[in-house]
């Protein structure tokens, strides 16, 4: 059966939301902790063919959202990973049926600690139970059988997304034929916590933050989630990659000796935390770094018996200027995998960008991606 | 084109079934003969359009530097390691010796002979060997090392590794008719399945 070639449904994106759990079918959470009621929303694109044999997940990271890619009326930029998935783009949505949904926790649409608590009609704020990555994978398999998909040809995803096509791989093998993991880890180190710690604590100590309660109360940590946001994408770029965009720049043509944004890469900085305000909620901001903190899959007991007994193949990529996930941090799922004897392949790809890089267009990147999901499309095509 | 004559005959001399790791994989033409003898592996490679080639036609690449990372792969993790062409390009070939020794029980190692007959001849008129082979110039090659067979396997020796075959071959990567009585007169090249002692 070969791939539904459709053009213009490949071209555009659609949105939906669903609900997949409700009171009567709850989501039950890796803490025991459930939920009653959870929306997603997501996006397709491109058409899935009749066997259901040519579906792509797409797994976003921590700022993501279910646009992935194409443009949406009013958008001012395409969606997060339109470098990546498209009309012949490394994931061809002329061959692939791409899906991408909102994070469980998230606030784009999917049900999150922003969303109104069934039991009280009022916002959960911190009642919102915590999550774990094991948590997204349950909300990605009910989508998978609201859809109708049995066995994804691949699940991709950079940074938290490739913590979670981790996550899904080794608990639920049989769900997906290939793995895609960029940029991703396995296990946080003590910096990457300590910078997830910081941006928290800038959120929470915000006095607009109300011990969470801040929606009902009609106030917002704006401060606080602008400030974590600035840290973070501190980590997001290379010092490279700052000195080539910035370097000692004045933003007003000479530097005016202030305590205010003189420099050019303050006032990019202030653009950053301001633009996320609107897009992006401080209470989620909490929840998923919180996600990524706790994440260890590799240390549970026979973490690798399920995948061992029904192997994915994997492509695990890293960027060599990358300091927020370092290649060691890819190095060591692939040792993981390769030990457990799961066909694996890995390139550290040469980036000046930074972990960023997995969102931006390197060349040789791309045609890494685009051939290891080539050979999928000869597998059935 | 087919650069790398001697991989047929590096596959008929590993065993049906095996855990193949292959050094230096290339495009993964070696892997993917190994298929059809129901063997499984994993490459290892460098250079970005090899890379590709490997993954586009379902081959199992790693990327990582043999000089300093093979540390990566765990002990005894793999049935038998191919070294193929690859041993003279590293900057310590005793020390990518001992790690495929640690890697796995069995290795191919091939290698190119520089003191076959015409490469003597070439010095003796006072120029630097230059063969199938051999093909580079001295100011361009990816030739770290230039080792005759007869200095090749006291080396093997020295490192516990024993050799259970050597196959001579001639300048066009074929098995050489009479390679194994003068082999370090007549072999371009040879390839030697080796033996961890441990």
């Amino acid at each position: 059966m070969g791939p539904v070639t459709t053009p213009d449904a490949s071209a555009i994106g659609t949105s939906h939301d669903v609900t997949l759990f409700t009171a009567a079918s709850p989501m039950r959470l890796v803490s025991g902790a459930v939920l009653d009621e959870v929306v997603v929303r997501y996006e397709t694109y491109g058409t899935l063919n009749d066997d259901a044999s040519n579906a792509v997940f797409i797994a976003h990271a921590l700022t993501g959202d279910a646009h992935a890619a194409g443009w949406r009326e009013g958008d001012r930029r395409p969606g997060w990973w339109d470098t990546m998935i498209g009309p012949g783009k490394p994931v061809d949505t002329n061959v692939w049926f791409v899906v991408c949904p909102n994070l469980v926790g998230g606030c784009q649409g999917s049900t999150g600690p922003s969303s109104t608590n069934p039991h009280t009609g009022e916002p959960y704020g911190l009642d919102f139970p915590l999550l774990a990555m094991a948590d997204f994978v349950t909300a990605h398999r009910a989508l998978s059988a609201h859809l109708g998909i049995e066995q994804w040809a691949a699940v991709i995803g950079g940074s938290l997304g490739g913590m979670q096509v981790l996550q899904w791989a080794l608990s639920h093998p049989q769900d997906l034929r290939n793995a895609v993991v960029v940029a991703a880890s396995s296990r946080l180190t003590a910096q990457n916590i300590a910078f997830s710690a910081v941006g928290r604590q800038a959120i929470m100590r915000d006095s607009g933050f109300r011990d969470g309660r801040f929606l009902s109360l009609g106030t917002a940590p704006n401060k606080g989630l602008s400030v974590a946001r600035m840290m973070a994408h501190i980590t997001y770029l290379s010092e490279a990659a700052f000195q080539e965009k910035f370097g000692r720049e004045a933003q007003a043509g000479e530097l005016s000796r202030n305590f205010g944004v003189d420099f050019a890469v303050e006032s990019y900085l202030e653009h950053q935390g301001e633009a996320f305000l609107s897009r992006f909620d401080a209470l989620s901001y909490l929840y998923l770094t919180r996600v990524m903190d706790y994440f260890d899959p590799f240390s549970d007991d026979g973490a690798l018996d399920a995948l061992r007994a029904d192997p994915v193949k994997f492509l695990v990529v890293s960027f060599d200027s990358d300091w927020r996930f370092s290649t060691e941090h890819s190095r060591r799922i692939v040792r993981h995998l390769e030990q457990a004897r799961i066909p694996t392949s890995f390139r550290e790809i040469a980036s000046p960008w930074g972990h960023d890089s997995f969102l931006l267009r390197v060349p040789e990147y791309h045609e890494t991606v685009r051939a290891f999901l080539g050979r999928m499309a000869g597998e059935w095509a | 084109m087919n650069g790398r004559p001697d991989l047929e005959l590096i596959a008929r001399m590993i065993p049906a079934g095996s855990r193949v790791l292959d050094l230096g994989c290339g495009d993964g033409e070696l892997l993917r003969m190994l298929r059809s003898k129901d063997c499984s592996g994993t490459g290892v490679e460098i250079e970005h359009s090899e890379i590709v080639a490997a993954l586009a036609a379902g081959v199992d690449v790693i990327e990582l530097d043999l000089n300093t990372e093979l540390g990566e792969f765990a002990s005894d993790s793999y049935d038998v390691v191919v070294v193929s062409r690859t041993l003279q390009n590293v900057q310590k070939p005793a020390e990518v010796l001992r790690q495929i020794s640690r890697i796995a029980v069995h290795s191919v190692v091939s290698m190119p002979n520089f003191a076959h007959w015409r490469n003597r001849l070439r010095l003796l008129r006072g120029r630097m060997p230059m063969s199938e082979d051999l093909p580079f110039e001295w100011y361009d090659t990816p030739n770290l090392h230039f080792t005759s067979l007869a200095d090749l396997e006291p080396l093997f020796a020295g490192l516990g590794l024993r050799v259970d075959r050597r196959i001579a071959l001639d300048a066009r990567g074929g098995q050489h008719p009479v390679g194994n009585l003068a082999a370090n007169l007549v072999a371009s090249s040879a390839v030697y399945l080796l033996h961890a002692q441990r």
